[in-house]
């Protein structure tokens, strides 16, 4: 993991010092609010429905074991005992008291965390592949470039005051686990044709009231233009992006309303224009950063008998195994998804608690190590499969043990009108039943992979666009309604979901759900066609006939 | 239908009523209600010096009804008033709990 240098170490405690001098003048009157809030922003502290909220950075959702403990300090110290995961890999404590927050900040500091730009219009926190380093179809790490562009881009002086927020996310694997295609930057690893490793880089997605896929504006950009290039685009879109009407001004729209030809060579230009020679990448420091993740040195472990033994008599053990357990880059080990969507419970949320056990067990079984996940779970990223039947046993005690990864409870959710004081409707109480509905036993295990994503607004940080399902909540003359959309991914093969048509009371929508699921289980090609590939072979008209049967027979 | 005033406190975030006595209280049941929305907003100027004294942030008005005790018309200020639906344990419903113990 990276550890912070002198410089790191200064000038996070000099935000501290500086944030703790900010919240005692607008304590004693010094400050209005409308002086103050750009500043409490930009370390992190929302005013929500309820209290303040603070939105602490995960760097690339990598966590030790020291910094979760840190966490759960937190919540039991200054918070309500719990924190949220949410879909950026940061974690939210909704209860701080203002007067508190330098304190809190203090404490992070002291694991190497902070809060700084998890807010405002500048470059926030940098995502990954939560598998990164660990994942067996990974060409090469993602972290040291996603921490380069951390450091790059923290408090960047050009970059502070841009048209509004843009997120970088970076993916190393074959499989797309960070969603670059949905990322104002996404940079995908490649290797070109002379064997050499860079990045593809997309650019224009998000999600949001406006969703679209990120457009691929160069093939293949060597790893020292890293930063050249990322500044060009981010310096086009700060000149170019519109600032007259806040709900246009993301670089998905200047990239839509120029096109894909005018960005790239506005990029390219400004990429041959600007003196690289100060900001190329020397190999000394990439080596240097990639030194800070270099793949942990894990003692052969080839024979698993006691996973084998246990997975034989155990079938929920199975099960877990089954859809909890990854494949690691090192044969005798595994990657292990914790999830954090127990049935009827509220996807993200963890106890003090459950951070202190989850840290101890990556302390025992995984070099440390923990990662947060942007589907809102956690993960062990280095498990020796033989130590699974005790992790697993751990994690049972702990009510962590859910067998659901990426099965139809394991649902995003954004904290929605329980909490946001964004939201037009409430996302938990409906992912909740959902959950309940399909829970994680045989009959999720038959319906296999399907990814249910619940937004209570449109600025979709529930990701709905990008669900198989997505659940969008409106309201509509003061009453919660949900709409619903179909065959969107955040994958590879990225896709915005299509909406079915009218949209459902709160009290209707979870049958309506359950009605698209019989629908595909019934329509699916046997066995193992997965929700997403049978709706893309079958398109939308099935699934609209069995949502809206009924009106359709009331027609005839 | 009738009117409220609310905010949020400055120190630690809490959702605050205006009351009748110009004091702000933690329960909507305690909060000054008003039969008109000018006279709502005629109170919010009140109020607001409040925002200027530093005690809370953003003071507004909504609409409750007031058959009984005072509840939010719209389900946004009824959540505010209450804490989340999904912890009962959290917000002012949890206070309230507290109290009848």
């Amino acid at each position: 993991m990276y550890r912070y240098d002198e410089f790191d170490a200064g000038f996070v405690s000099d935000r501290v010092a500086a944030f703790r001098d900010q919240v005692a003048r607008r304590l004693s009157g010094d400050m209005t609010e409308d002086q103050f809030k750009p500043h409490r922003l930009m370390n992190g502290l929302y005013l929500q429905l309820h209290a303040y909220m603070l939105r602490v950075a995960v760097p690339y959702g990598t966590l030790s074991a020291r910094q979760m403990r840190k966490l759960a300090f937190i919540a039991r110290r200054y918070d309500k005992g719990y924190g949220h995961f949410t879909t950026r890999q940061n974690i939210q404590y909704n209860w701080p008291a203002l007067a508190d927050t330098p304190a809190i900040l203090e404490e992070l500091a002291s694991v190497e965390m902070h809060a700084i730009q998890t807010s405002g219009n500048c470059i926030r926190n940098v995502t990954a592949d939560h598998f990164a380093g660990a994942a067996a179809d990974e060409l090469d790490d993602p972290r040291p470039y996603a921490e380069i562009l951390r450091q790059w881009s923290s408090l960047h002086p050009e970059f502070s005051f841009l048209p509004r927020k843009f997120k970088i996310a970076v993916n190393g694997a074959t499989r797309d686990r960070a969603a670059i295609q949905t990322h104002d930057i996404g940079y995908q690893i490649v290797r070109n044709s002379a064997g050499e490793i860079g990045f593809a880089v997309y650019v224009g997605g998000g999600q949001g009231r406006t969703p679209m896929i990120a457009k691929k504006i160069r093939d293949f950009l060597k790893i020292e233009d890293l930063l050249a290039y990322t500044q060009a685009i981010v310096r086009v879109y700060n000149l170019e992006g519109r600032r007259d009407n806040k709900y246009k001004a993301r670089i998905k729209i200047l990239v839509h309303e120029k096109g894909l030809d005018w960005m790239r060579q506005a990029v390219e230009a400004e990429f041959e224009a600007a003196s690289r020679d100060y900001i190329a990448l020397p190999d000394a420091e990439i080596a240097r950063i990639k030194a800070y993740f270099a793949p942990p040195e894990l003692p052969a472990r080839a024979s698993s008998q006691k996973f084998a033994a246990r997975r034989e008599s155990d079938p929920r053990f199975a099960g877990f195994v089954s859809t909890n357990v990854a494949a690691h880059k090192i044969d005798g080990y595994g990657i292990v998804k914790i999830s954090l969507k127990p049935i009827g419970g509220i996807p993200g949320d963890a106890t003090a608690e459950q951070m202190e056990a989850v840290a101890d067990l990556a302390e025992l079984y995984s070099q440390a190590e923990i990662r947060v996940s942007h589907e809102q779970n956690l993960v062990l990223p280095h498990v020796a499969l033989d130590d699974l039947p005790v992790i697993y046993d751990e994690l049972l005690a702990s009510g962590l043990a859910t067998a659901n990864a990426g099965l139809v409870s394991d649902i995003i959710a954004c904290p929605g009108m329980d909490y946001c004081s964004l939201a037009t409707a409430r996302s938990i109480p409906v992912a909740q039943r959902i959950s309940e509905r399909f829970g994680d036993g045989p009959r999720a295990r038959d319906i296999g992979a399907l990814k249910i994503k619940i937004s209570g607004c449109i600025n979709a940080c529930g990701h709905h666009h990008v669900g198989h399902i997505g659940i969008l909540g409106l309201e509509r003359k003061g009453v919660e309604t949900y709409q619903i959309t179909l065959g969107g991914t955040g994958d590879e093969t990225c896709s915005m979901g299509t909406l079915t048509g009218p949209g459902f009371s709160s009290e209707e929508v979870v049958d309506a759900i359950e009605r698209i699921v019989d629908a595909y289980m019934a329509l699916r090609n046997e066995p193992g066609e997965d929700f997403l590939t049978a709706f893309r072979r079958l398109g939308m008209q099935p699934f609209k006939e069995a949502l809206y049967e009924t009106s359709k027979g009331a027609d005839i | 239908m009738r009117f409220a005033i609310s905010a949020n406190r400055l120190l630690d975030g809490i959702v605050v009523f205006f009351g009748s006595n110009n004091h702000w209280v933690d329960q909507l049941s305690a909060a000054g209600l008003y039969a008109s929305k000018d006279e709502a907003e005629a109170a919010l100027v009140v109020a607001r010096l409040d925002q200027t004294r530093n005690v809370v942030v953003e003071p507004y008005v909504f609409e409750v009804r007031a058959e009984g005790a005072p509840v939010a018309h719209h389900i946004r200020e009824a959540i505010r008033a209450a804490g989340p639906t999904v912890r009962k344990d959290h917000g002012k419903q949890a206070d309230l709990l507290a109290d009848k113990r």
